[in-house]
């Protein structure tokens, strides 16, 4: 399922004292099966550029297509939009509102219409992708559950639906390393296993870094850069100059280099790093 | 984006009204409104125009802005000079079927809209120029003698602060969890009556078991902070009445006198 | 001086009932020792206690056994209650739910109202505060319209303001995004430095706990590990099997030492790397 943004801009308050330019004309394409990483600080423009695909805020100009069909047209009937495009808010935990966990998750199931043996198989597939054991669990409360594993109630939530482009805005925020581990793991055999499309909204460039094949950079409602990890973090000036970091491995490289090394700078994970060093060391034992 | 908008509307342009002492505006506001009822005739009408506009005036807030806010209240203010068109009883000028117009419906109409504008402006100039938590301030003040029958002035005043802290956080938060549940294919917009109010319980629980959960992490750090009541709290800006005050509340109660007198004439 | 330490917490059990009357051991036979000027994190993973050992230090949580001491006092002691909370200040995790007013100046202003100061005293303390976390201009602003960084200074600069020993941070920084958290981060560094407050800081992110005098792990309601943040962080596989993250820095010595580089194992941020890395090549 692939994404084409053709010079979408967004303005909030058009004509108040408060109006905001919150996206400038923002063209860009999202092949199917892609690993998205989305990231520019806050007011950047990246919320207000997601919550248009799944139709939930309305294009002020340019057009979207989600696998050729343009969802910017009047007229286009946004459930279909929704059942293809899932969107997991920020704490998503906060939306959670159903007696039991199953209820909960068949919300969106049902909403679609669905039969009940249909949503009832589908809640379960949800659970078992977000590892909660569907027997154990179904018919608890979800305020029962830890933050992390309400968290991935309301993930499956989302994944019931069973769109083919998944989003997630800042899934891992306030979790522990633990909590956080557990929820990107799962997210990238989504991607693996289920060839969905995912767009990961983060903060965390060592989070990136290790998921995605594409980091989409936006600042000031444009996007400022686009590229592989390796492309976007050997460009750590630039991204420092509009307030955003790189890993702290990239940054060790660089200042290697300033000190006289030749190490390449595209480098962000320890593991890739070890290697490059003990090169580094051994080729020097060598020479 | 909801959280841009100014709750109680405060216009801040530093003038003499907005410097004027929140209770002088609070009483002012009532004499304005017991003036007000007691008018029976259009001639009296131009008393009230007369003061609104000279507190507009002075208060700097364009006239535009003020006129604004009756905007979301003209269909109040429109049923109301219907009713009276037409529940009025005398000499029909109109009929239609078993619909009348009558002359005294078309007078009571106009006087009873005009009385209703009037409150509407009179009263909006006092949220206008009085910040939420001077005004607060302002009925602590004036409720203060009544705590000797028990009643709780500093925790109504608290708990007034303390609404209009969280009205934007709840307004953003409400439009935050129905995208949620629109994304999970909930409707809010179609559909009748009873599947609207249905269709409402995914955005209500979820906002009420926030707000309790915001109430609570509140109370917490309120307590962090040595909140024990309204016992021996002082206040960093203490109301103080000024000369100007003084005046103002002559001038009010002048207009009082007047519009007495209008009557009882 | 004083030489009695800022909060002394000494075999304290803390127990709960939870809403499905199963009663839980939250801290389980804690002892701390933290000294005046210090800047102690603690760490640990969501449900490990640092949160309820942050609420015993100003008494908003009583042990159910042993004894926490502020200053000396006793948090069992009602009587001392206000001065308790008046030394140990404590900045909250969500910046929303813990701004009272709705002014900025009248927000920082609460406290020293609570604590019944002069008026002229209270709007000397508020200017100073506010300048303090940088934030003077916004004085007058309404709290709603900030970004998180600038709320959670606006909350530090409301628990300067009652000029407090000691601040506890509970997790300040888990909502913010990287630049909040360098903001509120900055201003926690510079109140230990220059104003010499004691300053708790509970948090999972452990870059944040590299500039620190101590670390304190912990697991289970216990704590498991008590040192410099080299002493905690050179124990990477330890901590690794806790879930808890290590500086990327420090993991990577950790590698290098197992392929048999000889690299101190408390390296901790980028540029110590880098001289490290340096001497081994000029060696050769």
């Amino acid at each position: 399922m692939s994404i084409k943004i053709d010079g979408l801009t967004h303005t909030y308050n058009p004509g108040s004292p408060f109006e905001t330019h919150a996206l400038k004309n923002v063209t860009m394409e999202i092949e199917s099966g892609e690993f998205i990483g989305l990231i520019g600080h806050t007011g950047s423009g990246k919320s207000t550029l997601i919550q248009h695909l799944n139709g939930l805020l309305k294009a002020t100009s340019g057009s979207i297509w989600i696998n050729s069909v343009e969802i910017t047209k009047p007229g286009v009937k946004l459930k279909d939009i929704r059942k293809k495009v899932g969107l997991v808010f920020q704490y998503p935990e906060y939306q959670l509102f159903e007696e039991t966990i199953e209820k909960d998750i068949a919300f969106g199931p049902t909403n679609l219409g669905l039969k009940e043996e249909e949503v009832r198989q589908r809640v379960k597939e949800a659970m078992e992708m977000v590892k909660l054991p569907y027997d154990e669990l179904k018919d608890r409360s979800p305020f029962d559950l830890s933050g992390g594993q309400r968290r991935r109630v309301a993930i499956a939530g989302v994944l019931a639906m069973q769109p083919d482009i998944l989003i997630l805005d800042e899934p891992t925020a306030s979790l522990d390393p633990r909590g956080r581990d557990e929820i990107l793991e799962q997210i990238k055999l989504l991607h693996q296993q289920k060839k969905m499309t995912v767009i990961l909204v983060s903060h965390s460039m060592e989070d990136i870094g290790r998921l995605v094949n594409r980091i989409i950079v936006m600042h000031q409602g444009t996007i400022a850069f686009s590229g592989t990890p390796r492309e976007i973090f050997s460009q750590a000036e630039e991204l420092e100059s509009i307030g955003l970091g790189v890993p702290q491995i990239s940054h060790l490289m660089k200042a290697m280099n300033r000190n006289g090394c030749q190490l390449p700078e595209d480098v962000f994970t320890v593991e890739e790093a070890k290697t490059i060093i003990m090169d580094y060391l051994r080729g020097k034992h060598h020479a | 984006m909801l959280k841009d908008i100014t709750i109680g509307q405060h216009y801040p342009t530093g003038s003499v009204v907005h410097r004027l002492d929140p209770r002088t505006k609070i009483i002012g506001t009532f004499v304005f409104m017991a003036g007000l009822f007691m008018v029976k005739n259009f001639e009296a009408y131009f008393v009230v125009v007369t003061l609104l506009i000279v507190t507009i005036k002075a208060s700097k807030v364009p006239f535009r802005y003020v006129l604004k806010g009756l905007k979301p209240l003209m269909v109040l203010i429109m049923v109301t000079f219907l009713i009276n068109l037409f529940m009025t009883r005398g000499d029909v000028f109109f009929a239609l079927g078993p619909v009348t117009m009558t002359w005294e419906g078309l007078r009571q109409g106009i006087f009873m809209a005009l009385r209703l504008m009037f409150l509407i402006v009179g009263t909006s100039m006092l949220t206008l120029t009085t910040s939420p938590i001077t005004l607060t301030d302002g009925i602590e003040q004036l409720l203060n003698p009544l705590k000797k029958i028990h009643v709780p002035a500093h925790e109504l005043a608290m708990m007034m602060t303390i609404a209009l802290r969280f009205i934007p956080t709840l307004l953003e938060e409400t439009d935050k969890i129905m995208k949620a549940q629109m994304a999970r294919g909930a409707d809010f917009e179609s559909g009748n009556l009873i599947n609207r109010a249905q269709s409402l319980v995914p955005l209500l629980v979820p906002l009420f078991i926030s707000s309790f959960r915001r109430a609570d992490d509140l109370a917490m750090a309120m307590e962090a902070r040595c909140y024990r009541g309204g016992e021996n709290r002082t206040r960093m800006k203490a109301l103080q009445w000024h000369r100007m005050d003084v005046v103002v509340l002559l001038l009010v109660l002048g207009y009082l006198g007047i519009m007495i007198w209008m009557r009882v004439r | 001086m004083n030489k009695s330490p800022m909060i002394s917490i000494t075999d304290v059990t803390y127990e709960y009932t939870n809403v499905d009357d199963t009663d839980l051991i939250a801290l389980d036979h804690v002892d701390l020792t933290i000294k005046k000027g210090e800047h102690l994190v603690i760490i640990g993973h969501n449900g490990s206690g640092k949160s309820t050992l942050a609420k015993q230090m100003n008494a908003l949580l009583l042990p159910s056994s042993g004894v926490v001491k502020v200053a000396d006092m006793d948090t069992r002691d009602p009587a001392l209650l206000w001065s308790i909370r008046q030394t140990a200040g404590m900045v909250f995790q969500n910046p929303d739910n813990q701004i009272v007013a709705t002014i900025v100046e009248e927000d920082v202003a609460f406290g020293p109202e609570n604590l019944g100061i002069e008026p002229t005293e209270i709007m000397n303390r508020v200017t100073a505060s506010l300048e303090r976390v940088d934030m003077l201009q916004y004085r007058h602003k309404a709290p709603h319209l900030l970004s998180g960084g600038q709320k959670q200074r606006i909350a530090i600069a409301g628990v300067i303001a009652m000029k407090p020993d000691c601040i506890i941070f509970d997790e300040p920084t888990a909502m913010l995004d990287p630049s909040g958290r360098k903001e509120v981060i900055n201003a926690m560094k510079l109140l230990n430095r220059e104003e010499g407050i004691t300053v708790v800081h509970i948090t999972h992110f452990m870059e944040e706990a590299v500039g620190a005098h101590r670390v304190a792990v912990m697991e289970d309601g216990r704590l498991v590990m008590v040192g410099t943040p080299r002493e905690v962080f050179t124990r990477v596989d330890e901590l690794k099997k806790l879930g808890l993250d290590v500086p990327q820095m420090t993991e990577l010595a950790s590698e290098l030492r197992k392929e048999g580089i000889d690299i101190p194992a408390d390296v901790l941020t980028v540029e110590e790397m880098v001289t490290h890395l340096c001497q081994l090549k000029l060696m050769d």
